[in-house]
This record gives C-alpha cells, sequence and structure tokens, in this order.
C-alpha cells in the first residue's frame, strides 16, 4: 500500500514539475477561461439572469477542463514516453491516479482565477458553488484522464476526446449547475459525490486495460 | 529465460511476426539482425512486455523488475534534467541506496556534469546514454536492446560494451543493424526476414 | 457455434420475431381497448418496446465487453460490437417514435420533458461516441479493450444519468405535459407479445450480422496467409 502511494506520489510529483517547467498548460487554461467569460457576455442578450450566467460558468470550466486532459497526455504520448512507465513495476492504475492528481491540481489553479473572474463580471461565488466545482473536478480529472489514455491510441485524438466525454460531462453539469441555483443544493453535491465514486473506480480499475498495448 | 512457440503479432491486418520460435537461456547473448520492418522492435517489445502476441506465446522468466529495455526512444522526460529523470525512475523501481546507484551510473556514462541541464538540451549521443542510464538503474536481469549503437559515439559504444560484457550475470537480447559492433561475443544469432 | 447453427439460428429467429411482432400488432389494433386520455396511444406498442430492446442490447453488449476484459478471448470483441450497434439501431428508432409519439399528442416535435426520451438522446450520444472511437482507433487487442471499458461505461452511465435528468427538471422548471393513459389488462398482454417479438427481431438481427462480420474477417485472414 505505502509503496503503491510512493509510487502515485513520484507519478504525481513529475506532471507537476514538467507542467512547471514547460508552462504548457496551466497558463493556457488561465487565459481560456477568462476569454471564455467575456465571450459569454457578449454571446448572451441578458446576461444578468443568475440561471443564464451560472450555465455560462459551468460550460467555459468544460471546456477548459477539455484543454487541460487534451494536454495532459501530449508528452507521453509524441514521444512513447509512457512506454517507460509502462515498463517499471509499478500499478498502471497508479499511473492514472497520478495524473488525476495533477489534472485536478491544474483545475483548481484555473478556477483560482475563473471563480474570482466569475464574481467580477457576473455572480457573487457561493460555497456551494465552490464545493460543487471541487467536486466536479475530481469526476472531470478521473474520467478525463481514462478516456485520454483512449483517444491516446486513436488517430484524431484531440477531436476524439471531447467527443468521447461531452456525454459523461453531462451529470457533471447538471450536479454543478444544481448546486449553484437550486434551493437545496446538498442534493446536487451529493449527486456530484456519487458520480465521483462510480466513475473514479470504474477509471481506476479500467486504466491498465486501455493504456496497455 | 525466453520461450516463444509459434509468436505471432499483427497490427491491423499487417503481419508483423509470425510462427517464431525461441528459446534463450540466461546469461545469453542473442543478437537479433533483419531489414526494417523485419519485427525486430516488435520482437523487443513482447519479450518486455509492453505487447501481447496475437498468435502463438510467449514466456519470460523474468517480471517488469527485473528487465531492462533501451528503446528506439530514450523514454525521459525533456522538461526534466537528468538528474530529477533518473530520480523518478529510481523511485518507480523501488531501488535501495537510490543517490549512489544514480550517482555512480551518471559518472560511468559521462553525464554527471549535466546532471541539472535540461535533458531538452542534451545531445543526441547524451541523451542515449541518458537512455542506457534508465535501462541499467535496477540492474536487470534481462537486458533488450533496440538499435543501442546508432545514436552512441565510439566514446560512447566502448562503455556500451564494457558494460554489457562485465556483468555475466545478465541475459541480453539485441537487436542491431550493426552486428560487427558485437563481435563474436554473441552465443547465438536470430534473423529476422521481412515479412 | 458452427456457422450452420448460427444461420439457422437466426433464420428461425426471423420467422418467430415475424409471428410475434404480427400477433403483437394485430392484438394492439384489434383487441386491446383505445387508450382514453392519450390520441396516439399504440405507438406505445412500437415505441417502447423499441426503447427496452436497445437498453437489452446495450446490456447485452456491456456484457459481452466485461467477457472480454475477463477472459481477454478475442470474439467476444465482436460480439460486444455488434451488440451496441443494435442498440443504437433501435435507440435512434425510439427517438424517431418517441418523437412522432411527441408530435401526435402534444403537437411538437421534440420535448425536454419527456425523461425517457431524453436518456435516450444522451445514451445516443454516447454510443454513436463508442462508433468514433472504434473507427479512430486501429484494430487490434488495444482497440478490443477500448471499446469494452467504454462499453461498460455507457452501462453504467444509464442509471446515472436518469438521475441527472430527474435532477435538472428541478431547477429547469419544465412546462409540465402529461399523458396519463390507463393501462388495462389486454393492452399489457399485447405489449408483451410486442415487447417479446422485438427482442427476438433484435436476437435475429444481432446473429445475422454476427455472421456476416466473422465471414469478413475470416476472408481477411486467409487473404493474409495467401500474401
Amino acid at each position: 500500500m505505502t509503496a503503491y502511494l510512493a509510487d502515485v506520489a513520484a507519478l504525481t510529483r513529475k506532471d507537476l514539475l514538467v507542467e512547471l517547467r514547460s508552462r504548457d498548460t496551466v497558463p493556457a487554461m488561465l487565459l481560456f477561461v477568462v476569454g471564455g467569460l467575456v465571450v459569454f457576455h457578449f454571446a448572451l442578450a441578458d446576461d444578468s439572469s443568475r440561471l443564464a450566467s451560472a450555465g455560462m460558468l459551468w460550460i467555459a470550466l468544460l471546456f477548459t477542463a477539455l484543454l487541460a486532459l487534451v494536454r495532459s497526455f501530449v508528452a507521453e504520448r509524441d514521444e512513447a514516453v509512457i512506454d517507460g512507465l509502462l515498463l517499471a513495476p509499478c500499478d498502471r492504475s497508479a499511473i492514472w491516479l497520478g495524473k488525476t492528481l495533477s489534472v485536478v491540481a491544474f483545475l483548481a489553479l484555473a478556477e483560482l482565477v475563473a471563480l474570482p473572474a466569475f464574481a467580477l463580471f457576473y455572480e457573487p461565488v457561493t460555497w456551494e458553488l465552490v464545493a460543487g466545482v471541487a467536486l466536479a473536478n475530481i469526476g472531470i480529472a478521473a474520467v478525463g484522464t481514462l478516456l485520454g489514455a483512449m483517444a491516446a491510441a486513436a488517430r484524431a485524438r484531440e477531436l476524439l476526446l471531447p467527443l468521447l466525454f461531452m456525454p459523461l460531462a453531462i451529470p457533471l453539469i447538471v450536479g454543478g449547475v444544481g448546486a449553484t441555483l437550486a434551493e437545496d443544493p446538498g442534493r446536487y453535491l451529493g449527486f456530484l459525490a456519487l458520480y465521483d465514486l462510480i466513475f473514479a473506480i470504474l477509471s481506476w480499475a479500467s486504466f491498465e486495460y486501455v493504456v496497455t498495448e | 529465460m525466453i520461450r516463444a512457440r509459434g509468436l505471432g503479432r499483427r497490427f491491423g491486418d499487417k503481419r508483423v511476426l509470425a510462427g517464431l520460435d525461441l528459446d534463450v537461456g540466461s546469461r545469453e547473448l542473442l543478437l537479433v539482425t533483419g531489414p526494417n520492418g523485419s519485427g525486430k522492435t516488435t520482437l523487443l517489445r513482447l519479450i518486455a512486455g509492453l505487447i501481447v502476441p496475437t498468435a502463438g506465446e510467449i514466456e519470460v522468466d523474468a517480471d517488469r523488475a527485473h528487465i531492462g529495455f533501451l528503446a528506439h526512444e530514450p523514454l525521459v522526460y525533456r522538461e526534466l534534467t537528468p538528474l530529477e529523470n533518473l530520480e523518478l525512475y529510481g523511485r518507480l523501481y523501488r531501488i535501495p541506496e537510490r543517490r549512489e546507484r544514480i550517482g555512480m551510473l551518471l559518472e560511468r556514462f559521462g553525464l554527471w556534469d549535466a546532471r541539472h541541464e535540461s535533458t531538452a538540451a542534451l545531445s543526441r549521443g547524451m541523451l542515449q546514454r541518458l537512455a542506457l542510464c534508465r535501462t541499467l538503474l535496477h540492474d536487470p536481469e534481462l537486458v533488450l536492446l533496440d538499435e543501442p549503437f546508432t545514436s552512441l559515439d565510439a566514446a560512447g559504444s566502448e562503455l556500451l560494451l564494457d558494460e554489457l560484457t562485465d556483468d555475466a550475470r545478465r541475459t541480453i537480447v539485441v537487436a542491431s543493424h550493426q552486428p560487427e559492433r558485437l563481435g563474436d561475443r554473441p552465443t547465438s544469432r536470430l534473423a529476422l526476414a521481412a515479412t | 457455434m458452427s456457422t450452420s447453427l448460427r444461420n439457422n439460428g437466426a433464420a428461425l429467429l426471423s420467422v418467430l420475431a415475424a409471428g410475434l411482432l404480427v400477433a403483437g400488432f394485430a392484438l394492439a389494433f384489434f383487441w386491446a381497448p383505445e387508450a382514453r386520455g392519450d390520441p396516439a396511444f399504440r405507438i406505445f406498442y412500437l415505441h417502447v418496446p423499441v426503447a427496452l430492446t436497445a437498453y437489452a442490447a446495450f446490456g447485452w453488449g456491456g456484457w459481452k465487453a466485461l467477457r472480454l476484459l475477463w477472459t481477454r478471448e478475442e470474439r467476444y470483441d465482436l460480439e460486444s460490437y455488434v451488440a451496441i450497434h443494435m442498440g443504437v439501431i433501435f435507440g435512434l428508432l425510439a427517438l424517431v417514435t418517441g418523437s412522432v409519439w411527441a408530435r401526435y399528442t402534444w403537437g411538437v416535435w421534440w420535448t425536454w420533458d419527456e425523461r425517457q426520451l431524453v436518456l435516450f438522446l444522451v445514451l445516443f450520444l454516447f454510443y454513436s461516441a463508442y462508433f468514433m472511437l472504434r473507427f479512430s482507433t486501429p484494430p487490434g487487442p488495444r482497440r478490443a479493450r477500448t471499446s469494452a471499458v467504454y462499453a461498460l461505461f455507457g452501462v453504467a452511465l444509464i442509471p446515472v444519468s436518469f438521475l441527472a435528468i430527474r435532477l435538472a427538471e428541478r431547477y429547469i422548471h419544465p412546462v409540465v405535459l402529461t399523458r396519463d393513459p390507463k393501462i388495462e389488462n389486454e393492452m399489457l398482454v399485447s405489449f408483451f407479445v410486442c415487447l417479446a417479438g422485438m427482442l427476438v427481431l433484435a436476437g435475429a438481427l444481432y446473429l445475422v450480422e454476427l455472421s456476416g462480420k466473422r465471414a469478413d474477417a475470416r476472408l481477411r485472414e486467409l487473404r493474409e496467409l495467401l500474401t
């Protein structure tokens, strides 16, 4: 067990370090999500409604997440570096967990900017919204990492990942928007937690089938 | 150490290997030759366990922790330094006395001075040496080398040959275009034909 | 299963399906009473069996996918794929019949308030992506395993999506459209006959497509061996 966690820690550390050095993904995410929020102002005729702005925030977060997910496997895919990880004696699911944790970190960083921007441009941010975002992060990262590995073997990878992800993202959107808007956000937060539980376990268990040749 | 019967692998409709029988005892040095596309890399990947056969079977008496694979690509992270790369693999392979072993290998392959540089800045020869360090880091029983001499300069090749013959405990499989580099070290040879 | 048995099986099932469907629709139109409160109710005998058959096909595909991952035997890949193909075809039919039903009951071609319909739309999207995945990935053990995992995710998605759609209604403030027919026993019997017929039809089509695809694969294998 400790060996497993040590592997995960080493792998997460690797992903974070790589991102720190290359600074590819997070700055792009920050700009993209803020840019998205600005575009939405012009896209919606009436953005003063709470309903509209909540929806826009979640869409912006979803697409920003897709950006991060597409990137998360790029380096390893392009130069087959993932073979190095697959040769190592660590459990394949540890690779999934390490990556998922780093994606959660990137999403959190992007939201540190996105949420204040949202509060500035549209609506104040409630703690339910923050909780919803935190829970959704887990679901997005968990499923996205698995789908990323699936798409890595395919031809039109950057197109395939969003395609595979969209239907699976719908429950997350419902949970997130519900947590933001509804009178009983607890129910939606609970639903997000359920989604996270089910799909994180599924992703964790099936990663090895998807990442090996 | 390695046993294969009727080993075959296809990619889509293309058969790269077919009906291969193989027996490699421990401490042998097998040289695999053949033209491009004859399946040398595929064979090594099958032995390493990176891919599974689509026909026949293969048995290897070493698990992942005891196999070292020098692949076509160096399998290192460009954004990290050589030291950081080996630290990562050192952790994943659970090497005892990690620091010392890494230091020793970096020194042996002339990378000690470059250990804090970005791997992206290394020359191809240096990169290949780093890949060798990665391959040998965990002191594997079974070493698989895919075209090891292509990117290495003369000094690097010498180091590699020394390393290979120094430790007679190892079983080695080398796929190479340049069999003459190995002289008469190989104990057996396998020539693959293009399919 | 030998080819001849499968071919005979498919022929047998086709006959059985035809029989059941004809009987079912006859019962539905001539024996079961009219449904009060729902003018276009008869579409129910087509739409719901089709929908349930689609679910069954997805479930069957998921089961085969699980077998693939468990045993690593390649044949399950094709079986899973064909089952899901059936599911998507019947799913599309369910969407179409559902849409027609909506048109005749409420005058609109689509409504977001019909939960089953929305669920089907989500699943249809999901399993269409399944085909994109297969299309873009080079064939081999990896594609088989990846498809299987995705198929299993689809099965998990069914209840989760349904829950999501219900939860979404609470903040979307739907216009409440109802249809409220009284279901009587004769209707139930006719329904079950139609359902049985639809399932058998799906089974027949499944066997036909499966043997066709297997023949294709054998042909390709033989061609490879000869070159």
